[in-house]
């Protein structure tokens, strides 16, 4: 039965993450936006707290009765995106910063064997996909990885690599036969002091600062064999790339959190000033009575809730098992582009406030541009959708 | 605040009850939309054919000849959404008594459900009405014209509406108006001294529904008449709130799906446009803005199931669903092109109901 009131526990969840945010990543916000490449000390109390979920692998169900799988439960990945909106709500760059809570640790997490798991468990992963010609498009990936007795020998370039300087591992996509097309591309973990494994250079960037963003080099870079993630079996269908998309479907509607504590921030910001000028926000007068500014700020509010509404239905969908893949586009297409124009447009009605780097508001219209970037843009977003309600082939709608 | 977990699937009753309403709109209101529009009128045998199904009636406890269900707002936001979907005009005049209906339910005195809600269950439809907006500038629901004047034991009622939908057959009318305590609700009866039906509205959309101004001169009506206070006038419009919000989901799903489909089959350039993304992304963004304004509503309604203040939900709902429905139904004319500015295809029709959304106040309940 619908139920879409937030729920007595989750709104628990969101206060006292809330205070966690606002006492210990609001403080620090500007001053690692500033310091752009400087480590951010006072994470360490993270390192073991798991904040982010990344627990151990769900086991396989065994009872597969229909009433027991039609009974909503209270699931993982809603209370990641619950979470991950309030540490954002702190500052977004700092929670992509908390040490051990990398992409990387996540893939490792969802596949890696005991021996792995011992080996790569307690290290800080991040996940290295991107390259200089291959961006939304990461089937056309051109690093290789080369098997020579016991290892693997790995070449290629990768760009846009969070956590590139504090991590102790990278998770590296890589090709294993180049003309196998997308169902050779394999993950494999490189160790940070392996030789032939280079960080070239550490990206300054529009927002998300206190993030490190790097350039990897990989030449002639051997790794153990047994640092394969997954199968190393090329097959002939599509299904394993479709299964490495398919973490897109978690980590989607996970961004989309991010857009959404961004903008609530900068919601919550404006509205603090306009109570202090003495603007009524009381959701009484018909929308036509209302002074512009007002206006435009219930038109935010609404967008917000409707942003969040659909990152939890995506998000409730991966706990309970449904297929979220067009959800989880659905949520990251409407948070991402609406966290870009609810940060600008608090900037705006915000004037001299919005404007000043004295001020956190003119950091979350730099910082919500990202997440209409990456984990897939906006534009890709919407061809995931369109796609799917058209019923049309990534052949036929490019 | 609620006890139960978040869920965001039908149940098995609700979807039972969603197909119903949908069968009936597949069976009797798509192919006759647009006939209805042009005759500017809805047969009476669709209206009773929804009478049957007991839509409106169900919460009328047994005594009073309804079946004692329990009041279900996000239901009854799921029957709206899928009537509008077939019709904006229809739906509204079908589930036209709920207005009257829940408010009783929610606010009435013994009395005044006995009194008034036998008639609704008397074995054919009869529409209760409801008549809150005004034909003037600057008008806000909040903030009534129309006053009631207190003396002795009745009230005076003087002022003007407008939209009142089915005036000429309607046996209750529903009135708002400014008291010295703030806006509330009366009930007027047909025939009612002071009392006058105008001529039928020519409105931008809406055509099938008739909707009439309705003048009150000195209308003098009993204390017993005033249903509840200002606390039931404003949980009648947060009802009312988010049922146009479900109203707005379904005229812009309508759109949506006409434009999906059209957009399969329309050869340009020896392909679909569908295959082009500046279509596919309008019908993307049609596609995702649909289901958050159904969200949005589905929130209220369950804000208020909860028995909770849905005073911000409800606010938020109507003002996304207004801008939305007019967003998401001009990307519906645009998708067809000149096609869809002929009145041959619904799409025109979508858009000139859709800017009823965010004006029309009060007009259905959940």
């Amino acid at each position: 039965m619908i139920n879409l009131a937030t729920p007595q526990y989750i709104d628990n969840m969101r206060t006292s993450l809330n205070s966690l945010a606002k006492s210990v990543l609001r403080p620090i916000a500007r001053k690692y936006d500033e310091a752009e490449h400087e480590y951010p000390q006072e994470l360490e109390m993270f390192r073991s707290m798991k904040v982010m979920g990344g627990g151990p692998k769900k086991k396989p169900k065994t009872d597969d009765s229909p009433e027991k799988s039609s009974k909503p439960k209270k699931g993982v990945n809603l209370g990641t995106v619950v979470t991950v909106e309030e540490m954002c709500w702190g500052d977004a760059a700092l929670l992509l910063s908390l040490p051990n809570a990398g992409l990387g640790n996540a893939a490792i997490a969802a596949v890696a064997t005991e021996e792995q798991l011992q080996r790569f468990g307690d290290k800080w992963a991040a996940m290295a996909i991107t390259e200089p010609g291959s961006g939304s498009d990461s089937g056309s990936i051109t690093t290789t990885a080369r098997l020579d007795g016991d290892e693997y020998i790995l070449n290629g370039e990768k760009i846009f690599v969070t956590c590139a300087d504090r991590c102790d591992v990278v998770v590296v996509w890589a090709t294993v036969d180049k003309k196998a097309g997308k169902n050779a591309i394999k993950s494999f973990v490189v160790e940070k002091d392996t030789p032939g494994f280079k960080l070239e250079t550490l990206e300054h960037k529009l927002g998300i600062r206190a993030s490190d963003t790097g350039t990897f080099v990989l030449d002639e870079c051997r790794i153990p064999k047994d640092n394969l993630l997954g199968s190393a079996e090329v097959k002939t269908d599509t299904e394993g790339f479709k299964g490495v998309m398919k973490t897109f479907d978690n980590t989607r509607p996970m961004v989309a959190a991010m857009a959404n504590g961004i903008a609530r921030a900068a919601l919550d910001f404006t509205k603090e000033k306009l109570e202090e000028a003495g603007v009524d926000l009381s959701y009484t007068s018909n929308p036509n009575n209302l002074s512009s500014i007002v206006r435009e700020f219930y038109t935010m509010e609404a967008n917000l809730e409707a942003m969040r509404l659909l990152t939890w239905r995506a998000a409730w969908m991966a706990d309970n098992e449904q297929f979220n893949n067009v959800e989880a586009s659905m949520s990251k297409a409407k948070a991402g582009r609406y966290a870009t124009l609810i940060t600008q447009k608090c900037c705006e009605i915000l004037g001299p406030l919005g404007f000043s780097r004295d001020y956190l508001a003119e950091k979350w219209m730099r910082d919500s541009k990202i997440m209409d970037i990456f984990e897939g843009t906006g534009q890709i977003q919407h061809l995931i959708i369109a796609r799917n309600v058209l019923d049309l082939s990534s052949k036929e709608l490019k | 605040m609620s006890e139960a977990s978040l869920c965001f699937s039908l149940s098995e009753e609700q979807q039972m009850i969603k197909d119903t309403a949908s069968q009936l709109v597949q069976d009797v209101i798509l192919d006759n939309a647009h006939q209805m529009d042009e005759d500017k009128t809805i047969p009476d045998e669709y209206l009773e054919k929804v009478w049957e199904l007991g839509l409106s009636i169900s919460p009328i406890p047994e005594e009073y000849g309804g079946y004692g269900m329990e009041s279900t707002p996000v239901l009854n936001a799921v029957v709206l959404e899928e009537l509008s979907a077939g019709d904006m005009a229809f739906a509204i005049a079908a589930m036209l008594p709920s207005t009257v209906i829940n408010t009783l339910l929610d606010s009435g005195t013994d009395g005044q459900k006995k009194k008034f809600l036998p008639p609704y269950c008397e074995g054919a439809y009869q529409a209760g009405t409801v008549a809150v907006n005004e034909p003037f500038f600057g008008f806000d629901a909040v903030n009534p014209a129309t006053t009631a004047e207190k003396k002795g034991k009745n009230y005076i009622l003087n002022g003007t509406k407008c939209f009142v939908p089915l005036a000429d057959r309607a046996i209750h009318f529903l009135v708002s108006a400014m008291t010295d305590d703030g806006p509330s609700l009366f009930i007027i009866e047909k025939g009612s001294q002071g009392l006058s039906i105008g001529e039928k509205e020519k409105n931008l959309g809406i055509y099938a529904l008739d909707t009439r101004q309705v003048q009150l001169e000195d209308c003098q009506v009993s204390e017993e008449n005033r249903i509840g206070g200002t606390e039931a006038f404003e949980r009648f419009l947060q009802r009312s709130r988010i049922a146009i919000s479900a109203i707005g989901t379904g005229v812009s799903r309508a759109s949506y799906q006409y434009a999906c489909d059209y957009a399969k089959e329309r050869m340009q350039f020896g392909e679909v446009i569908g295959n082009r993304q500046a279509v596919a992304f309008m019908i993307a963004e049609m596609a995702y803005e649909v289901d958050a304004m159904r969200l949005l509503t589905w929130k209220g309604a369950s804000v208020l199931q909860n028995d909770s203040d849905a005073r911000r939900d409800s606010y938020l709902a109507k003002l996304n669903a207004g801008d939305m429905s007019m967003k998401i139904t001009d990307y519906g004319v645009q998708v067809l092109g000149g096609h869809g500015y002929v009145r041959d295809h619904p799409v025109e029709r979508y858009y000139r109901n859709a800017r009823g959304i965010s004006i029309l106040e009060g007009l259905a309940s959940v």
